[in-house]
């Protein structure tokens, strides 16, 4: 289980912290964002840094999951439990229904089919006002609860939610590390090989595609009732892009580095805003260096970095030492 | 040992410097305002974020409220909602501000809305949906006019010229589908009846198609609902299809850059529009004229061109800081109160009466009815 030694840091960390600072902006507020940014980030992962399926839609299922939820419980006063099932089986549907004839495309044609994909959703939201609320956005979503205890507070939505986090991130490091997780990353290496050795990369990439909008559509019911408030601009094509950079900029085809890259990127802002104006600037700079000098990622390339210092050590220790082998978990 | 020992001198620490911190703020009215100063509504965030800077640094230089000083806490929201959200509970929650006034767009504001609620922070909102004080929420605050109070007043104006069948064409944005929702609702209460219902994309460039179908109703006069670009393509059109109904426009378009965009096809273009943009064509008589113009030429010395957002945000503070004088305290609870308790209060949007039931506390004549003649703007009512 040397896999998930890593899981059981997270855990550790992500859930010591609000017994640390339980009423610290940055752990319950900034905090509950970034652990949604992860969700997310990791999902897209599978698909993008695994797979190498290219996504510039997935704020689309996420959008469905939350306007599924609000309006199930606004309009039709439903439980919020079953609005988020609700969700969950109409994503399913749809991305299932999608993934074949988008998945079929390859490089730029398929970024355009999902660029697509993730617009006319945003279209759809805005424009059905009658059931959506248009582009002033939909209020009044009621909290969830769980046999009695009402997730109400900001820290108890950070409860929530980091646990949701960690299930993702347990599921994701588990499916990498069954034969699916070698299917996916034979399929990345080459469609045809993969093909050759028995993978049917159809369903492998159909499945794949379905979980990611699947999660996708969980993290938005969550965010649905956690912000309360669900509006347009929330599910853009911008976030879609956000979620890349956050899989690019942590690395690809790393599930931590998925994660380091959804909170790189959710405390950034939070904490260059003392700069004002200048801002974005900074934000960018920050943003290109990193790329400049870590090209496959933060995660990784710190991965790699810190390998590099240990072999130096070694060396000098003795040459009979060697490096101590990493499991196969790099960027392909 | 040692290392308990730094623990407990970091922590002495820390907790002076809290200590301080806190007495600071003790010492000054603390104002929070998140903003779209970028993005696509970064024409409301931008003139709001330079009127609240500029008549702060005034209020300060002319020794602050009640002798304490105002600190403005800014966050740009970029227009988005789930930003907006976060940034509100930073002012809350980190900055711990006394009172806040932003929010430049309907849907910023109505995420917010919730949080602020439960929070029991007074909110004074600088955006335009009916929404937000209808119903009213005990915490929620607005200065600028409804497009419920545009539609009425311009409904009002085609009933006095013996207009009743009227084409409507709007865009897609928030504010145009809100001030469609609201003209459908209103117009049988003038004996309107709305022949036609067109609306366009928001990056559109041609409106022809929508309005040759308007040319072969029976429609008496065109009403467009709309915001950017939109209008005023749809004016042009307008005049090359060669249609001379009188054209109605909201006050969206209460800026000159839509003339300069329409150019001549603007002229005899009505619209409703608060007195900030005719402020040196009121009479002397008018009480809010003062006002006005001291707004209008401070704004423009110092940043240019004058639009009526700015004049939202001027509104939203000085109601916020005189209540604040008046309560003689930061209390939010007391604010809350004396902000509610708001009467005769003369801003650039009109002269303002709050009560429980009336979280804005402007008439309908607290816009005027325009004309655009030869190019520029002539009040008519």
């Amino acid at each position: 289980m040397s896999y998930l030694r890593g899981f059981y840091l997270l855990t550790a960390a992500a859930l010591l912290l609000p017994l640390v600072f339980p009423d610290n902006y940055y752990v319950t507020v900034v905090g509950v964002t970034a652990a949604l940014h992860a969700i997310l980030a990791v999902s897209l992962n599978l698909l993008m840094g695994y797979a190498g399926q290219i996504s510039l839609g997935h704020a689309g299922f996420f959008g469905i999951g939350a306007y599924a939820s609000a309006i199930l419980t606004t309009r039709y006063g439903w439980n919020p439990w079953p609005a988020i099932l609700a969700g969950l089986v109409l994503t399913g549907i749809i991305a299932f229904a999608l993934a074949r004839p988008i998945l079929r495309l390859k490089g730029h044609y398929l970024a355009m089919a999902t660029l697509g994909l993730g617009i006319i959703i945003n279209i759809v939201l805005v424009q059905t006002g009658e059931l959506t609320g248009g582009p002033d956005g939909l209020g009044g979503i009621p909290t969830l609860s769980l046999f009695g205890w009402n997730v109400n507070s900001d820290l108890r939505w950070y409860i929530v939610i980091v646990c949701v986090m960690l299930l993702v991130v347990w599921l994701a490091l588990n499916i990498i590390n069954s034969r699916s997780g070698r299917a996916l990353r034979a399929l990345h290496g080459s469609e045809v090989a993969a093909e050759m050795m028995g993978i049917n990369t159809t369903a492998t990439k159909t499945g794949v595609f379905v979980l990611a909008a699947l999660i996708a559509s969980l993290a938005g019911s969550l965010f649905a009732y956690q912000q309360s408030f669900v509006s347009p601009d929330s599910f853009s094509f911008f976030f879609s892009i956000e979620l890349v950079t956050m899989v690019v900029l942590g690395g690809m085809a790393s599930t931590y580095g998925a994660i380091m890259g959804a909170v790189i990127l959710t405390f950034l802002p939070e904490l260059l805003v003392v700069f004002e104006e200048y801002e974005v600037m900074i934000f960018g700079a920050i943003l290109m260096l990193m790329m400049i000098f870590l090209p496959q990622g933060l995660f990784v390339g710190i991965q790699s970095l810190l390998r590099r210092v240990g072999r130096n050590r070694s060396e000098l220790a003795g040459p009979d030492t060697g490096e101590p082998e990493e499991s196969g978990r790099g960027a392909a | 040992m040692k290392i308990h020992k730094t623990v407990s001198m970091l922590t002495a620490g820390m907790l002076l410097s809290l200590g301080a911190i806190t007495a600071l703020a003790g010492d000054t009215i603390k104002v929070g305002t998140f903003l779209a100063v970028t993005g696509p509504a970064s024409f409301l965030g931008d003139p709001e974020l330079k009127t609240l800077q500029m008549y702060i640094d005034e209020v300060n230089a002319a020794g602050g409220v009640d002798g304490k000083m105002v600190e403005l806490i800014h966050y740009d929201t970029g227009g988005n909602a789930k930003e907006a959200v976060n940034f509100v509970k930073r002012l809350i929650q980190k900055d711990k501000v006394d009172v806040i006034v932003g929010g430049s767009t309907s849907g910023t504001t109505l995420a917010v809305m919730p949080l602020v609620d439960s929070s029991k922070v007074p909110f004074i909102s600088l955006a335009g949906a009916v929404s937000i004080i209808h119903p009213v929420q005990k915490w929620t605050f607005k200065t600028p006019h409804t497009d419920a109070m545009a539609a009425a007043k311009i409904f009002g104006d085609m009933q006095r010229r013996g207009i009743t069948r009227v084409a409507l064409i709007s865009g897609s944005g928030g504010f145009d589908k809100s001030g469609r929702a609201q003209s459908l609702e209103l117009a049988p209460q003038y004996g309107i009846t709305i022949v036609s219902d067109e609306s366009y994309g928001a990056k559109d460039t041609d409106m022809t198609a929508q309005l040759t179908k308007i040319r072969d109703t029976d429609a008496q006069a065109i009403l467009n609902f709309g915001f950017g670009t939109g209008p005023a393509i749809v004016t042009k059109n307008v005049r090359q299809l060669g249609i001379t109904l009188p054209l109605y426009q909201s006050h969206g378009v209460a800026s000159k850059k839509y003339i300069e965009l329409a150019g001549d096809a603007a002229e005899g273009v009505r619209l409703p529009a608060a007195a900030l943009l005719v402020a040196d064509q009121l009479p002397d008589s008018d009480p809010q004229k003062a006002v006005l113009v001291a707004y209008k030429s401070k704004f423009e010395t110092a940043h240019g061109d004058v639009s009526t957002f700015g004049g939202h945000a001027y509104d939203g503070l000085y109601m916020a800081l005189e209540a604040i004088d008046r309560a003689n305290s930061t209390d939010k609870a007391k604010v809350r109160d004396e902000i509610e308790k708001t009467t005769g209060f003369i801003g650039t949007g009109g002269i303002f009466n709050m009560s429980p039931t009336d979280h804005l506390g402007l008439g309908i004549d607290a816009f005027k009815m325009l004309e655009i003649k030869n190019g520029d703007w002539t009040i008519i009512q």
